[in-house]
C-alpha cells in the first residue's frame, strides 16, 4: 500500500473544490462589440431597481474575462445614468456560481509583470467605482464567489446569500501563487478584521454562506428552495433576485441599515487592533507561521502579508499600489506558473477521456476490510452506491466498519452532514464474511493482502459468484495486473484502482489497464473514481506501474544516504526544504518499511541495477526487528500513543553501523543530497513517459504531486524539468553517475530534453 | 397522568350518547330512492363492509396556556352515557407529544372515562395525522372482522409538553441508580456540571433535516410563489368563515367542558378576525426578515381533544344508530422530508380520488387541515400546475385545485386551532356535518403530518421525521340524507 500522507500546502490544493480563476477559453469576438448586442452582461429595471444579470454563454462558470469585465462596465455606466433607477442587484443567471473568479487566460497572456499590474490596476479602479456608487448595489449571490468574484461582491453595499451547498466564498489565489489583485487585500481585513482577513488569504479556503454571515462577510441569508412550479435551482435564483429586489429598496429608504452593530468581542478586537505594536506583532506571528509552513518556497503567503501591511500602515494609496505591484511580480513566478499548471491538470484529470461506460455502477463489492479496503468504502458509499464490505474474520470487518463510521462521524462534528445523512448513508453499506449478493455487484475492488497467489485465489472466488457484466479491479500498488488478469476467465474485465492512504484525504487514484482491458471497463472504472471525488490518472501496466515505480529509486537513494550517515531528521529536513510535504524518512515510516522492503526488492528484480543504491537488507533488517514504521510503533521514529513530537529510533544506529558506507565529499552537500534524491525520482517518471507507461506529462505530474508528495511549488517532475533545465538536471546526474554508476544514467528522453533547449513537456 | 385524559374522558363520554333511533330503518328505506335519481351512484361495493360515521365530537380547542392550564388537578369524569360500556369493542386515540407516564394514553383516558376495562385500548402516533391514523386503524379492524364498534380519538396538551433532562444529566442519574458505594455516588454527584443542568426542550426541528416547519412552510411559499398577501387573505378567510359557523351554530361537534376552578369552556377560543392591515403589520416569524409565514398566518399551539364513534353499518343499525357517513376510502402517502414536508394533500389527492374511482368534480365537500396557510396555497397551486404533476408526480396532467367555494367552509386549523393529535377526528366530523347540511354526497378529507407546528408566540415542534399525508374520502349516509330530506319537507 503505497501511501502517502501530504500535509499542508499539498492538501490545502487538494482539497479545493472550486475555480478561483477558470482557464475557461472564452471566444473572444472579432467583430466591434459595441455593435452587437451584450452576451455576458444585461440587466432588467424592475420597478426602480435595476437588476443585472450575468451569464457567460462559453462556460460552465462566469469568470471575470475581458468581455465580462466590458460589459459590465457599460451597464454600470447605464445604471448610474438612468434616473429611474435607485439602486441595483447584481446576480448571476448560471445555477452554482456566482462569479468563480478571475479569468487566468487575461493573465497568462500578458508577457510581463507592468501588463499585470495594470490589469490589476484596471480591476482595482472599476471595484473603487462599484464602492462609490451613488446608488446601492445589492450582490445576490447563489454558488461559487472566489476571487475575483468576492472581490467583486464585497465591493459592492450589500451581500445576500444563498445557504445553498454550493454557496461558497473564498480567495483561493494563494493556492495559484497568486494573491486578490483586485482591492481583496485592502477591503477584506477592514470587513472581517485582520486575523480573518489573513486566516482567508493566507489558506485560500472555501467558507460557507453560514460561516460569511457570521464573520460578516454577507448581510443577510436565503435559504435554497425546494420543488415548486418551476424546478428548483431556476426558482432559488429568482426568488433570491425578487429578496434582493426587496433589500436594495429597503436600503434606498433607510429602512436596512448597511453597517451591523458590532458585538462586544468585535469592538475589543477592533481596539487592540487599532495599536500599531498589536499589529506588528501580528504580522511578525503570521510571517513566521507562513514561513514554518511553506519553507520560504512560495512567495504569495508573504506578498499578501506585504500588501495587507501596506494599505493598513501607509494608507489606502500605498496599500492598492503594492497589492497590483505584488500581483504582478507573483504572476511572473515558476511557484505561480507550476500551481496554475497543477490547477489545470487537476482540471484535467477530473473529466472522464475514456467516455461513458455503457452501465453505471450501482453496487460496489470491496475485498478486504482493512485501511484500504474500509477507506475505499468510506468514499463510495456516501455517494450513493451501494456498498459491499467483506472480510474473511468478524474482528477485521468490525474494525473496518468502525473506520468507515468514524470518518461519517467526523464530518457531523465539523457539520458537514448531520447525523440523520450520516445514518441514512451508512444503510447503504453491507458488512458480511461471506460473497451473498455478489451477483449484484457491477464491481468488485479487491484490497487483500499483496500477494499473487491471493489475489488468484480471490480472483477465482469472485468470478464464480459474479455476473458477466462485473467488473474486478485489483488495489494493488505493485504487482502487474496483467499477472494478476493472467487467473481470470475474462481479461477485459479486470483492472488495477490504486488508492492512495487514507484514502479520504487523498486525492490520487490511479488506474492501470493492460492491453486485455477492455475500453468499456476503463471507462467504468474512471467513472467510479470520478464519484469518488477522485483525481485520476490512467497508466500502463508494469511493475510499480507509475507512481510506486518512481518512489522506487528516490526510496533507493534515502536508504543510501542514511547509509552515508544522515539521520532521519536530517534527510527528513533536506526533504522537506526542497518542498516536499512530507519527509522521505517519515514517509517510509507512514508507508510501512516491510511495504517499502518488499516493492524495492520486487521492483529491484523487475528493473535491474538501476534500481539499486541502498542495501534493501537494511530495510530487511529493520522489518526482522519490527520497525515496520507507524504501524509498528517503531521504524526511522519512534512513535508514542498521545505524543506529537517523535523521536529517532536510536536503535537504527546499530543497523547503519553495520551497513555503514563511506559519503563520496563531492556529491554529499546538503544540495547534491537533494539532487540525488529528486533527480532519479524525477529521471523515473521520464522514463514511464518514454515507455508509455504515462499518457502525458500532466498526468505525471498530478500523479506525483497529489500521489507521492512532489513539491507543488514545482509543479510535478515533468514541469521541473521544463523549469530547472534539463540540460541543467542532466549535468547533475553525470557528476552523480561519475560516482555512483548507473543509478544515475539520464534516460533517453531526458537526453533529448536536454540537447534541444526548445523541447518542453508543457508548452 | 391526568393531563390527557381529563381532556379525552368528555368526549369518550359524549360520543356514546343515543341518537333517537325510532324505525330509523325504516326511513331510510323511504329515502333510497330519491337518493337513486338525486345524487351519483354510491361507493358501497358488494362485498366489502360498510362502515359508517355514528357521530364526532370534541373539546373546544383552545390556545395552549390559557384555560386548560389550571386542569391539573381535574379528576375522571363520572359517565353519563346510555351506551353499553361493553358495547365498545376497542379504543384508538392518536397523541404526538407523548408523556412517558402514560404511553399508552388511550387506556388511561378509557379507564378515567369509565369505560370497561375489558375494552383494550391502544396509542398511535403519526404526528398531525394522529387521530387520521386511530380512525383508519379502527377502520380496518371492523373491515377485517375483528371489531364492530370502535372509539378513535386524539388529544394534544401542548401546555405541558413533557421537558427532559439533558443527556448528560440523564446518563448521570441512571449511573448514580447503578452506583454501589457512597464513593461511587459521591464521584458520579461531583461530576456535574453547569451543563448537566440545562433542560432539553422538546426538539424544534424535523429530526431527519433539522429544520422547522415554520422555515419549511415559508420555503414551500417561496417556491411556489404563494405572496404574503395570499397568506394572509386565505387566513383572514379561515378565520372569518370560523366565526360565522361558530355564530351560526354550525359547529355542533364541540362539546362543552367544565374546567375544574374555571367556567365551563363551550367554545373554540383561537377565531379571531382581524383585517388586511392588522395581518400585514405582523413581521415574518420564522424566516427573518423577508420571509412571508407570520403568526397569523400560521395554526397555533393548541389544547384538545376529539373522538369518533366508528361501527360496521349493521351493528349501528342494529342498534338503533343514525350514522353520519360512510368512511370510504383512505391512502397515505410520504415525501421526501426537506423540501416537499408539507405537500402531501397534492400527492395524496390524486391518489386517493383514483382508488375511490372519483373525480374532483364528485367531491362536494372538502375540508383540508390548514397547517399554514402558506403550505395551503402552496397545495392548491400544485395541483393546479400541470408541470408540477408531470415533473414530480409522474401523471400525465393536474388533477385541479378544490373550488373554494366547497373549501374548509367552516373554518380551519388556522382559525379553529390544530391540537396536533385532535385535527383528524375534527376534518372527518365536519365534512360529515357539511355533507349533511349542504345536501352534498362526497367529502374528501386531506391532512399533511410531519412534525409540529407553530404558536403565536414561539415555535414548538414536536419532531417524528415523517413525512405523511392521509387522504380520506367519506360519503354521506342514507341515514344523514333521509334526516336532511325530511327537514326539508
Amino acid at each position: 500500500m503505497a501511501g502517502v500522507r501530504a500535509l499542508g500546502v499539498l492538501s490545502r490544493i487538494a482539497s479545493r473544490r472550486y475555480p478561483a480563476l477558470t482557464g475557461s477559453s472564452s471566444r473572444t469576438f472579432s467583430v466591434a462589440s459595441t455593435m452587437m448586442a451584450r452576451t455576458h452582461v444585461n440587466y432588467e429595471v424592475k420597478g426602480d431597481v435595476a437588476v443585472i444579470r450575468m451569464n457567460d454563454p462559453n462556460s460552465k462558470v462566469n469568470t471575470l474575462s475581458v468581455q465580462m469585465q466590458r460589459e459590465m462596465s457599460e451597464v454600470m455606466e447605464e445604471v448610474w445614468a438612468n434616473t429611474a433607477v435607485g439602486s441595483a442587484v447584481l446576480i448571476s443567471s448560471k445555477p452554482g456560481c456566482f462569479i468563480a473568479g478571475a479569468d487566468i487566460n487575461m493573465i497568462q497572456a500578458c508577457t510581463n509583470t507592468e501588463e499585470v499590474t495594470r490589469l490589476s490596476q484596471e480591476g482595482q479602479k472599476m471595484f473603487e467605482k462599484i464602492e462609490k456608487s451613488p446608488k446601492p448595489i445589492v450582490a445576490a449571490i447563489n454558488g461559487s464567489c472566489l476571487g475575483g468574484g468576492l472581490e467583486f461582491a464585497i465591493s459592492c453595499q450589500y451581500r445576500i446569500a444563498t445557504k445553498s451547498k454550493k454557496t461558497v466564498l473564498g480567495t483561493p489565489e494563494v493556492m495559484l501563487g497568486l494573491l486578490p489583485g483586485a482591492g481583496g487585500t485592502q477591503r477584506l481585513p477592514k470587513m472581517v478584521g485582520i486575523p480573518s482577513a489573513f486566516d482567508m488569504m493566507l489558506t485560500g479556503r472555501n467558507i460557507r454562506a453560514d460561516k460569511a454571515k457570521k464573520m460578516g462577510l454577507v448581510h443577510q441569508l436565503v435559504d435554497p428552495l425546494g420543488p415548486g412550479l418551476k424546478g428548483p435551482e431556476e426558482r432559488t435564483i429568482e426568488y433570491l433576485e425578487e429578496v434582493a429586489i426587496e433589500f436594495a429598496r429597503g436600503i434606498v429608504a433607510k429602512k436596512i441599515p448597511l453597517t451591523k452593530e458590532k458585538g462586544t468581542m468585535q469592538k475589543l478586537q477592533d481596539y487592540v487592533m487599532s495599536y500599531p505594536v498589536v499589529r506588528n506583532q501580528i504580522y511578525k506571528t503570521v510571517t513566521g507561521k507562513v514561513m514554518k509552513q511553506s519553507k520560504g518556497l512560495y512567495p504569495a503567503p508573504l506578498k499578501i502579508i506585504d500588501s495587507v501591511k501596506a494599505g493598513l500602515e501607509q494608507g489606502p494609496d500605498a496599500g492598492y499600489l503594492a497589492e497590483s505591484q505584488n500581483f504582478g511580480q507573483l504572476a511572473k513566478t515558476t511557484e505561480s506558473e507550476a500551481l496554475i499548471g497543477l490547477y489545470q491538470g487537476q482540471v484535467i484529470c477530473k473529466k472522464n477521456r475514456f467516455g461513458t461506460p455503457a452501465r453505471p455502477v450501482k453496487t460496489l463489492a470491496i475485498l478486504g476490510a482493512g485501511l484500504m479496503g474500509a477507506g475505499v468504502a468510506q468514499v463510495t458509499v456516501d455517494k450513493g452506491i451501494h456498498t459491499i464490505l467483506k472480510d474473511t474474520t468478524v474482528p477485521g470487518l468490525a474494525r473496518g466498519e468502525q473506520q468507515v463510521y468514524k470518518g461519517l462521524n467526523t464530518k457531523t462534528k465539523k457539520r458537514t452532514i448531520t447525523t440523520f445523512e450520516r445514518d441514512s448513508i451508512l444503510s447503504g453499506l453491507t458488512g458480511q464474511l461471506d460473497y451473498s449478493g455478489f451477483e449484484k455487484a457491477d464491481m468488485v475492488i479487491e484490497a487483500v493482502f499483496e500477494d499473487i497467489n491471493i489475489k488468484h485465489k480471490v480472483l477465482k472466488e469472485v468470478e464464480a459468484v459474479i455476473s458477466p457484466h462485473c467488473i474486478f479491479a485489483s488495489n494493488t500498488s505493485a504487482l502487474p495486473i496483467k499477472d494478476i488478469a493472467a487467473a481470470s476467465i475474462r481479461p477485459d474485465k479486470v483492472i488495477g484502482m490504486h488508492y492512495f492512504s487514507p484514502v479520504d484525504k487523498m486525492q490520487l487514484l490511479e488506474i492501470i489497464t493492460t492491453e486485455q482491458t477492455s475500453a468499456d471497463t476503463t471507462a467504468a472504472a474512471v467513472a467510479v473514481g470520478l464519484k469518488q471525488g477522485k483525481v485520476i490518472i490512467v497508466v500502463g501496466d508494469g511493475p510499480g506501474f507509475y507512481t510506486t515505480r518512481c518512489l522506487g529509486p528516490m526510496l533507493g537513494e534515502a536508504v543510501r544516504v542514511l547509509q552515508e550517515g544522515v539521520g532521519p531528521k536530517k534527510l527528513d529536513q533536506l526533504t522537506t526544504s526542497f518542498g516536499f510535504p512530507v519527509g522521505t524518512a517519515t514517509l517510509a515510516d507512514e508507508v510501512g518499511i516491510d511495504v517499502a522492503a518488499h516493492v524495492a526488492e520486487d521492483l529491484g528484480k523487475a528493473f535491474g541495477s538501476r534500481f539499486g543504491g541502498g542495501n534493501v537488507e537494511v530495510l530487511k533488517t529493520m522489518v526482522d526487528l519490527g520497525f515496520k514504521g507507524r504501524k509498528s510503533g517503531k521504524g526511522c521514529y519512534v512513535y508514542q500513543e498521545g505524543l506529537k513530537t517523535k523521536e529517532v529510533n536510536r536503535e537504527l544506529d546499530d543497523i547503519m553501523d553495520k551497513y555503514k558506507l563511506t559519503p563520496h565529499p563531492s556529491v554529499s552537500s546538503d544540495s547534491d543530497v537533494q539532487y540525488r534524491l529528486v533527480s532519479r525520482f524525477v529521471n523515473e517518471a521520464v522514463l514511464c513517459l518514454q515507455e508509455g507507461i504515462l499518457n502525458s506529462p500532466v498526468e505525471g505530474d498530478i500523479g506525483a504531486v497529489f500521489g507521492l508528495g512532489f513539491p507543488p511549488c514545482l509543479g510535478g517532475p515533468f514541469r521541473f524539468v521544463d523549469s530547472f533545465g534539463a540540460d541543467k538536471l542532466v549535468q547533475k546526474m553525470r557528476a552523480y553517475e561519475a560516482v555512483y554508476g548507473d543509478h544515475f544514467t539520464p534516460c533517453q528522453l531526458l537526453l533529448d530534453h536536454a540537447n534541444d533547449p526548445s523541447k518542453k513537456f508543457h508548452k | 397522568m391526568a393531563l390527557h385524559w381529563n381532556l379525552i374522558a368528555p368526549t369518550l363520554n359524549v360520543i356514546t350518547v343515543p341518537l333517537p333511533a325510532k324505525a330509523v330503518v325504516r326511513e331510510l328505506l323511504s329515502v333510497t330512492t330519491m337518493l337513486a335519481t338525486k345524487s351519483k351512484k354510491s361507493l358501497s361495493r358488494p362485498g366489502v363492509k360498510n362502515i359508517v360515521l355514528v357521530e364526532g365530537v370534541r373539546t373546544p380547542f383552545l390556545l395552549s396556556g390559557t384555560t386548560y392550564v389550571s386542569s391539573l388537578l381535574h379528576e375522571g369524569l363520572l359517565n353519563k352515557t346510555a351506551l353499553p360500556k361493553d358495547a365498545v369493542d376497542y379504543i384508538i386515540y392518536g397523541t404526538v407529544i407523548q408523556e412517558v407516564k402514560t404511553s399508552n394514553i388511550a387506556r388511561e383516558a378509557a379507564l378515567g372515562a369509565g369505560f370497561s376495562d375489558k375494552t383494550p385500548s391502544h396509542t398511535v402516533t403519526m404526528a398531525c395525522i394522529s387521530s387520521n391514523q386511530a380512525m383508519t386503524t379502527g377502520v380496518g379492524l371492523i373491515a377485517s372482522g375483528q371489531c364492530d364498534t370502535i372509539v378513535a380519538g386524539g388529544v394534544e396538551f401542548m401546555s405541558d409538553v413533557p421537558i427532559r433532562h439533558s443527556r448528560k444529566m440523564r446518563k448521570t442519574m441512571l449511573s448514580l441508580n447503578k452506583a454501589k458505594t457512597l464513593g461511587q455516588r459521591l464521584s458520579l454527584i461531583g461530576g456535574i456540571r453547569m451543563a448537566h443542568l440545562a433542560p432539553e426542550l422538546p426538539a424544534v426541528a424535523e429530526f431527519s433535516t433539522a429544520e422547522t416547519m415554520g422555515h419549511s412552510a415559508d420555503r414551500l411559499a417561496a417556491a411556489f410563489g404563494v405572496t404574503r398577501l395570499e397568506q394572509d387573505e386565505f387566513a383572514l378567510r379561515s378565520h372569518t368563515l370560523a366565526k360565522k359557523a361558530q355564530d351560526a351554530g354550525l359547529l355542533e361537534d364541540v362539546i362543552s367542558f367544565k374546567v375544574p376552578g374555571r367556567d365551563i369552556v363551550s367554545k373554540d377560543n383561537g377565531i379571531r378576525p382581524s383585517s388586511m392591515e392588522q395581518l400585514a403589520k405582523l413581521k415574518a416569524a420564522f424566516v427573518k426578515p423577508h420571509g412571508t409565514v407570520t403568526a397569523a398566518n400560521s395554526s397555533f399551539l393548541t389544547d384538545g381533544a376529539s373522538a369518533v364513534l366508528i361501527m360496521s353499518e349493521e351493528k349501528a343499525l342494529a342498534m338503533g344508530y343514525k350514522p353520519k357517513a360512510y368512511l370510504r376510502d383512505f391512502v397515505y402517502v410520504s415525501q421526501d422530508p426537506k423540501d416537499q414536508l408539507l405537500l402531501g394533500p397534492a400527492y395524496g389527492t390524486p391518489k386517493v380520488l383514483q382508488r375511490a374511482g372519483l373525480t374532483m368534480a364528485d367531491i362536494d365537500v372538502f375540508e383540508f387541515h390548514e397547517a399554514f396557510a402558506g403550505q395551503i396555497m402552496a397545495n392548491l397551486k400544485a395541483m393546479d400546475s400541470d408541470w408540477f404533476a408531470q415533473t414530480y408526480m409522474g401523471r400525465t396532467s393536474k388533477v385541479g385545485a378544490p373550488p373554494m367555494e366547497k373549501f374548509n367552509l367552516w373554518g380551519g386549523s388556522l382559525s379553529l386551532g390544530h391540537p396536533f393529535g385532535a385535527t383528524g377526528c375534527r376534518l372527518v366530523t365536519t365534512v360529515a356535518h357539511r355533507l349533511r347540511k349542504e345536501g352534498g354526497q362526497y367529502g374528501l378529507v386531506a391532512a399533511c403530518a410531519a412534525g409540529g407546528q407553530v404558536s403565536r408566540d414561539h415555535a414548538v415542534c414536536p419532531s417524528t421525521g415523517t413525512v405523511l399525508m392521509h387522504c380520506l374520502i367519506a360519503e354521506v349516509h342514507r341515514a344523514a340524507v333521509a334526516q336532511v330530506v325530511k327537514e326539508d319537507d
